[in-house]
């Protein structure tokens, strides 16, 4: 039975025009992040992609090599475990854990909370590794500067032609893993082709992290991305 | 399912909404979502019911209306409505675009009450 608000007689029936965003204490959060984030001369990424696409496993070697020249912080969002946190930690550079428990995407309040707690003197990029889910993060702006989805050889060519949303708001692709796409039967060309026709807006790098090909010109990205303090 | 999560949010703003208005009954919960806002809105659905249960919104209605995907072309200066497979195809040179003018709406249009 609904609860009435206030014990009062029966009032007259109106309509109210709102035009409200539904994110909206998320999207100002979200610019607030933006605003301190430029504030402190620093880059803001959003790395969003499937679970196992081979996220921490670029930000490890990312935050040791480009790391090594470039000040670095990173905060990785992860469903119960610290293992991700743990191993970027071995880098040098401050790294935030946010457990997002049951929650299947970070949104602009966890990652204000999180970046609070770090000593980022100095940093001039921060690596947002976002939960693996291609689906809710598509919404939420964290405050991000730069959008970047990833899609590994042991996933589908056709993934960008099924999660649009993510794709389309992608500044950067990244097709990852690219060392055994051949073992995989994984089309690069294809997977490549299926990207431009969804989001050709967006810079695409086919990389592994473990070959180290195509490395270079992701760290060249972020190198430019950090000189023109944007993307 | 981050729609359960939007939805709680979204009856928050609607209470909040009837208390400045002085209203005990909220009736009417109109919504536009986007084609490309990345939330399903039969998930919103499902969510709405638990969303509302026992406030002064239980028992109203729900509409949701769909604001489809649309695309510019930069080269022909051209708006035009997307098909389902949210290729931004041209219609008029054929370039595929990357330019999106409508379709990430997520927003609380209208609530009746009283
Ligand atoms: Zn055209």
């Amino acid at each position: 039975m609904p609860t009435p608000l206030a014990p009062s007689a029966q009032k007259a029936t109106r309509t109210v025009e709102l035009r409200l965003s539904l994110l909206e204490s998320n999207d100002r959060q979200a610019v607030a992040n933006r605003r301190r984030f430029k504030e402190l001369g620093m880059v803001a990424l959003n790395l969003v992609s499937s679970p196992g696409s081979g996220k921490t496993t670029l930000l490890e070697r990312t935050l040791a090599e480009f790391g090594a020249a470039t000040r670095c912080a990173a905060v990785v969002g992860d469903l119960a475990t610290d293992n991700d946190a743990r191993r970027l930690g071995r880098t040098r550079a401050p790294v935030a854990q946010i457990t997002t428990g049951s929650a299947c995407h970070l949104d602009a309040g966890m990652v204000a909370r999180a970046v609070g707690g770090l000593d980022l003197a100095g940093a001039r990029i921060l690596f947002i590794e976002n939960v693996g889910n291609l689906v809710c993060p598509a919404s939420f702006d964290l405050g991000e500067q730069v959008r970047v989805v990833l899609l590994s050889a042991a996933e589908g060519e056709d993934k960008p032609l099924k999660y649009p949303p993510i794709f389309k708001s992608a500044h950067v692709v990244l097709l990852t893993k690219v060392d055994v796409a051949g073992v995989l039967g994984f089309d690069v060309e294809a997977a490549a082709q299926n990207v431009r026709r969804i989001a050709p807006q967006a810079r695409v790098i086919r990389l592994s992290a473990k070959s180290g090909e195509g490395i270079k010109e992701w760290y060249d990205l972020l190198g430019s991305l950090v000189n023109s303090g944007k993307g | 399912m981050h729609e359960v999560g939007i939805m709680e949010t979204t009856i928050a703003a609607v209470l909040s909404e009837a208390r400045g208005h002085d209203a005990s009954r909220v009736h009417n919960i109109v919504l536009r979502v986007g084609a490309l806002s990345g939330v399903e809105p039969d998930a919103l659905r499902l969510a709405f019911d638990a969303a509302v249960k026992g406030t002064p919104a239980d028992g109203a209605g729900l509409e949701i209306e769909s604001v489809p995907a649309r695309g510019r072309c930069p080269d022909c200066d051209l708006e035009f409505d997307v098909e389902s497979d949210f290729i931004f195809t041209c219609p008029k040179c054929g370039r595929i675009s990357g330019e999106l003018v409508q379709g990430r709406e997520l927003e609380l249009t209208r609530i009746v009450m009283s």
